[in-house]
Order: C-alpha cells, then structure tokens, then sequence
C-alpha cells in the first residue's frame, strides 16, 4: 500500500516537472516562429518602404508648342521625316518659354535636364496619335528626369537630396513647386516599358514578357517529361539495381547548384546545339533541367501516396497498368504533382545564376515577343538594377522585387486553391 | 482416385502412431478430395516464391463449377498468396514467381499468350478492406463493363448497374444516391458495393480474401448470405480466418498449413470428421 503511495507521489512530483518542460518546449516553438515571421516582415517592411516610390514618378507642367518648323518637318505622314525630326527641340523650347528669364549655355543645358531626355519621343508618339495638335500649344505633363525626381520625393519627405543638382536647378523645382507645375502621379512607364539607361524611363514590362515566355516553355517541357518519368519509375519500371541507380541521381540532381546547370546550357544548347544565346528558348531548356528533379520527385511523392489498395481494386476488375494509372493513380496524385509544379515554377522564376550563363543578362531595351527574341528575366533585372549606379534605381530595384514577389504569391496561392479544388472532389 | 486413396492411408498411418507428429514432413500429400469432374478451375503441382522464400509448395486442387470453397489455416499459412495466383495478382508484386499450372476451362492462366486483362475479367476479386474507387457508386459499378465494352449504350450500364447492385443486395439502400461518392458508404456497405462491381463484369470466378474480416457481425451476415446466393451462378473461393463462417457458406474446405495443402473435403467432413491430425488440431483450437 505505502508502496503504491510512493509511486503516485513520484508520479505526481514528475507531473509538474514534466509539464514545464512541455511549457519549454513550446515558448521555443513560438520563438521559433516570431523569429521567422520577423524576418519576413523585416524583409517586406524594407522592400515597400524603399520601392513603393518607384510606382509614383515625378511630371512637369509645360506648355508644349507643337511648330512644324522648329520640327523641321512638313508632313506628318512621312515616316522619314518623323524619324529625323529634332523631337528634343520641342521640349527645350517649352522649358525655355517656362523658364524665359534663364539665359547663357551652361544655365540652358541645366534647364534642358529638368526633363527625361525620353520626353521629346514621348510627345512624338502623342502628336502621331492626335495629328491635328500640329502647330497648337497644348499644356501637358512631361516626365521629369530621375535626378529631378529623386530629389522631389526626397524633399517631399523632408530629407532632400539634392547632390546631384545645382544650385540653379533647386531654385526652379522650388518655383514649380510653388506654381503647382511639378507634382507625382502614376507612374506607368513602370509596368509598360522595357529596360532603358534612364531609370525614369526604365520599366520592367520586357522582363515580366521575358520572365512569362521562359517559364511558360519551362512548364510545357518540365511537367509532361517530369510527370512521364515519374509514373514510368513507379508504375512500370521494375525495382533493380539500375532503377535505384536513375533514383539516386536524380535526387542528386536536385542538389545540383544552378550555375552548374547554367554552365551545361551554355556548354550543350548555345555551343553544340547553336541556340541562339539570351532567348527564353535557351532559358526555358536550362531551367527544364533544373525544374525536372524537383518535379520529378513530387510528383513521385504523389503517386506513392495513392493507396495500393484502389491499384489492386482496378487491376482486380481486369483494368490494364495503363488504365489503372490513367484512370485511377493520375486523377488522385494529379492535385500533388501540380502543386510540385507550381512549386517548381516558382523556383524556376526566382533563378538568376543559370541565366548569367547563357546571355539573359544583356541590356535589353525591347520587349520580347516570342521565344526567339532577346530577353531578361525579372530577377535577372533586379540584378542589373541592383547594380545600376543612378541613385533611382535603387527605388526600382525594389519595386521590381514587389512584382517578383507579388508573382510569387500568386503562383504560391494558385497551387494551394488548385490542391483544394481538386482534392474536394471526394 | 488412386492418389486421394493414398493420402487417406498416410494420414490413417500417421493417425494411428502413438506420437502425435504436428510437424510437416517434405513428403507431406494433400489428403481428401481435392478433384472433381469437369472442374472450372485446376492447379497442378503450384509452387510460389517471394525472392527466395517459398510461399507455397505442390499445390494441387480443383475447384467445381458453382461450389463455394473456403480456404482456411493458420496466418502465413499461404492461402492468400494461393488465392491471389488463381487471377495473377500476385503478378504486380516484385520478386513473386509462380510455377506449375493454374487451369480455368482447361487453359493455363500463365501461358504467355494469355492476357491478364481477359482473365481478372473472367476472374474477379474481392478484397479484405473493402477498396472502392473514390468515385461515385454509379461509376464504381460501371467501371468495369466501361473499360471491357460491355455495355453498347447508355440504357445497358444503367441495367448492368442496376442489376448488379440487386445481385449485392445494395439496391434499395443506394437507389437514390448512386452519384454520390462510394466512400461515403458504411464498411459492410462498401464491401457490397465492391462485391457488387466484381460481379457487374460477368465473371465466372468470384475470389475473395477474408471479404469480413473488416467488418461487423451483422455486415458480415449480410455478405455471408450474399455468398450463398452468388453461388448459385457464380464459382466463390473464399479466404478465411473464421472457421464458423468457412463451415455456414462454403461447400468444400480447404485446410493450408506451412505453405501446403492438408486437406481438402466436404465442409461438413472438415468440420466433424476432419482426416488429417493438423486438420484436427486446427479447428478444434490446439494452435492457429
């Protein structure tokens, strides 16, 4: 009896002992856990407090004169001479009518940079659109040059930075400011437009369009041959030394850093094979390789969770391996497989070294239209923005991380709504 | 049958020894009668391995057409794998090999002209759970007459549906919900449902693995009554680890131990005036 009393004091005294560690072992947990999230919040908090600027570019009020002689054309039918004309004029001649006090060649010069050196294009394609504003006067926003607009938000926020304009050029934004002639609004040259040199003028659109183009190649190759070998390892494939020898390497491969797969690219596709470099082609077969192991192996991971027991059921009822995998292992291990490879696909996205190899770092200026022509990628033109000197690329820099990410997210949210739609079905 | 007739004398020989040997000896013969006329099946002298271990030694038996046979024995006594070479499913298991002849009408399942296709349609297969796809109970059932081309229009696989779901005794509890999914049945339900989806092909075999062992004694009453009605057009051979039920559906018994066939005869034989001392042992609960 005393015995049993003893035991249950033990007992009792271990409760309390073992209820702390229990409570230790979950505030590590939750720690565990803050300091993850912290993390990505410190991550995100950084990114838009530095790139939410970008979306917001700074415009000039001016009156723009369109004169066909300061032009030097006569007609606006004549694609030579559109080509030809001095379309900078035009915008120098209005900052000059805004600014008619500003003389000398030096003071010029700086007024002239007031504006993007893109503008007089810009008001080109505007007069080709509306031709009867030749020879009116039209007051209109012009985009201001990314010195100008980098020191309008930052003195916005109080701090401004104001080292890479004269003394002169302060002088005038405080004017227009005063006048109400200079103000942010949308910037759409962000989301519309191609790389330039000129970071006002930079958008990221051709590397979204490059960014598309390669994965979409990706996802057509990778998914139809990593599903194929998938289902072939675990469904036909007989279980010998040879088949472990295939499984081996391809989780290898899957540890495989991605320069070396970016290397093989430039080795195999670009010297042997003469694909052209810098396209989504060659991009989209490189990272094929890359995405493989991974879809390979979830989509292996799929099918083995299929229970054997609905395989025995249909080979049972005289159904032939292939009806069994197409009608039965397929559907249930499809939710899984496409889920590895949307996980794939954003790996496949966020990958920057293979791409160094094979030219998709080159200046890219147009927007890619089809496989063939070059192309960037986003996270390649983060790297270049990254590595840009211009202070204002540092606010697209980021910008252009949130439209990575904010891809991301959506790839990451269609996989988890496709799994539920799927799987709901029973 | 001259064999049958010395297996009895071996089995009154080792009877009448003082020593009660439950040991198996390699000369070990399947005593009883284990032939028949006309048999729907016949194995000859099967063997089966896993890799190097043999599952199953000198199995040869018939089965007759419409009987009902049950298998029984001790667990790891090999009557599943038996089971299981009678429509090849043992094919998908690695490293399983089966020798000897395995004879439906007189032709050799294993012949390499044979498709296994052909014959899982002509010999069906129940499971120990029961597996229905997750699909709905229409398309479980249709599913086999689907992918055989049985049924030339709509009109027919509504017929064979419901026909075979009548045959399972499923008809009335899931007339008014055959689209929805068969998982959502209860265990003795979903066994039906699978009984009912082997028999919707027509097959002239019906094999079945322990079909009760996962369900209630009044699910398994039900199967059980099933069984008896299902061989009345159909040939049944049963796997089981209840003896009560071997003894109410099955009309032969068959007595495996240690990868052999003891013996075989008439249920009621088996159960009161069993031939063989292992036989004896067995049912009256000395080990199992």
């Amino acid at each position: 009896m005393s015995n049993s009393m003893d035991n249950l004091q033990k007992i009792k005294n271990s409760l309390k002992r073992r209820s702390r560690s229990e409570t230790r072992f979950r505030l590590y947990g939750r720690v565990a856990i803050a300091i993850g999230l912290a993390a990505v919040l410190a991550l995100f908090v950084d990114i838009v407090s530095k790139g939410h600027g970008a979306f917001k570019a700074t415009y000039i009020q001016v009156d723009v004169h369109y004169d066909a002689d300061l032009l030097g054309i006569t007609s606006l039918a004549d694609e030579s001479q559109l080509m030809q004309a001095n379309w900078d004029a035009l915008t120098k001649s209005a900052l000059r009518n805004k600014f008619s006090e500003v003389s000398g060649r030096r003071d010029k010069r700086q007024l002239y940079k007031l504006l993007s050196n893109g503008t007089g294009f810009d008001l080109k394609e505007h007069l080709v659109v509306n031709p009867l504003l030749l020879g009116e006067t039209e007051s209109k926003w012009l985009l201001a040059d990314d010195d100008i607009d980098t020191y309008y938000k930052s003195w916005l926020d109080g701090e401004p930075y104001d080292a890479r304009l004269s003394k002169k050029q302060v002088e005038w934004i405080d004017q227009l400011h005063q006048q109400g002639h200079i103000r942010l609004q949308l910037n759409t040259n962000l989301l519309t437009r191609g790389d330039s040199r000129e970071p006002e003028q930079a958008g990221i659109y051709g590397a979204v369009m490059g960014s598309l183009l390669t994965l979409m190649l990706t996802l057509m190759l990778s998914f139809p041959i990593g599903v194929a070998a998938a289902i072939y390892l675990e469904e036909f494939a007989s279980k010998n030394r040879f088949t472990d020898f295939i499984e081996v390497n391809i989780n290898n491969l899957a540890a495989v850093p991605s320069i070396i797969f970016g290397l093989l690219g430039l080795a195999v596709f670009i010297n042997f094979f003469h694909v052209p470099r810098s396209v989504p082609i060659v991009g989209g077969l490189v990272l094929t390789l890359m995405t493989l192991p991974t879809i390979i192996i979830t989509s292996r991971a799929a099918i083995k969770s299929v229970p054997p027991s609905i395989r025995e059921a249909a080979l049972g009822m005289g159904a032939s391996r292939y009806q069994v995998v197409l009608h039965h292992v397929l559907p249930l291990a499809l939710p899984g497989m496409l889920t590895g490879a949307i996980i794939g696909m954003a790996q496949a996205l966020g990958e920057t070294a293979p791409l160094l190899m094979i030219g998709m770092v080159a200046f890219i200026v147009d927007i890619p239209q089809g496989f063939t022509d070059p192309a960037t990628v986003l996270p390649v033109q983060i790297f270049l923005w990254a590595d840009s000197p211009e202070r204002a690329f540092i606010e697209k820099t980021s910008a252009a991380i949130m439209v990575l990410l904010s891809f991301l997210l959506i790839m990451n949210i269609s996989a988890v709504w496709l799994r539920k739609r799927l799987e709901r079905r029973w | 049958m001259k064999e049958a007739t010395a297996a009895t004398k071996t089995a009154k020989d080792s009877k009448s020894s003082p020593k009660q040997n439950l040991e198996v000896d390699q000369a070990q013969v399947t005593v009883g009668n284990r032939f028949c006329e006309n048999p729907k099946m016949s194995m000859r002298d099967v063997n089966v391995f896993y890799g190097d271990k043999q599952a199953i030694y000198d199995v040869s038996v018939d089965i007759a057409k419409n009987e009902v046979i049950a298998m029984i024995g001790p667990s790891g006594c090999g009557k599943s794998t038996f089971l299981r070479s009678l429509n090849r499913m043992n094919d998908t298991v690695d490293g399983c090999k089966v020798e000897g002849e395995v004879l439906l009408d007189g032709d050799n399942i294993y012949h390499k002209n044979l498709d296994v296709v052909e014959l899982r349609a002509r010999v069906g297969m129940v499971f120990q759970k029961p597996n229905p796809f997750p699909k709905s109970i229409f398309e479980n059932i249709a599913y086999g007459p689907k992918i055989h081309g049985l049924a030339d229009s709509r009109v027919d696989l509504d017929e064979i549906v419901e026909g075979s779901l009548k045959k399972a005794g499923l008809w009335e509890e899931v007339k008014e919900r055959l689209h929805q999914p068969g998982t959502g049945l209860s265990g003795g339900q979903q066994q039906r449902l699978c009984i009912a989806r082997a028999i919707a092909v027509s097959p002239e075999v019906i094999l079945m693995d322990e079909p009760c062992s996962a369900l209630d004694p009044i699910a398994t009453a039900r199967i059980e009554e099933l069984i008896e009605e299902l061989s009345q057009n159909f040939t049944i051979a049963i796997v089981t680890h209840s003896m009560q039920q071997a003894a109410r559906v099955s009309n032969r018994t068959a007595y495996f131990h240690l990868g052999k066939l003891i013996e075989v005869n008439p249920t009621e034989q088996v159960f009161t005036m069993p031939e063989h001392q292992l036989t004896e042992a067995y049912i009256t609960g000395r080990f199992g």
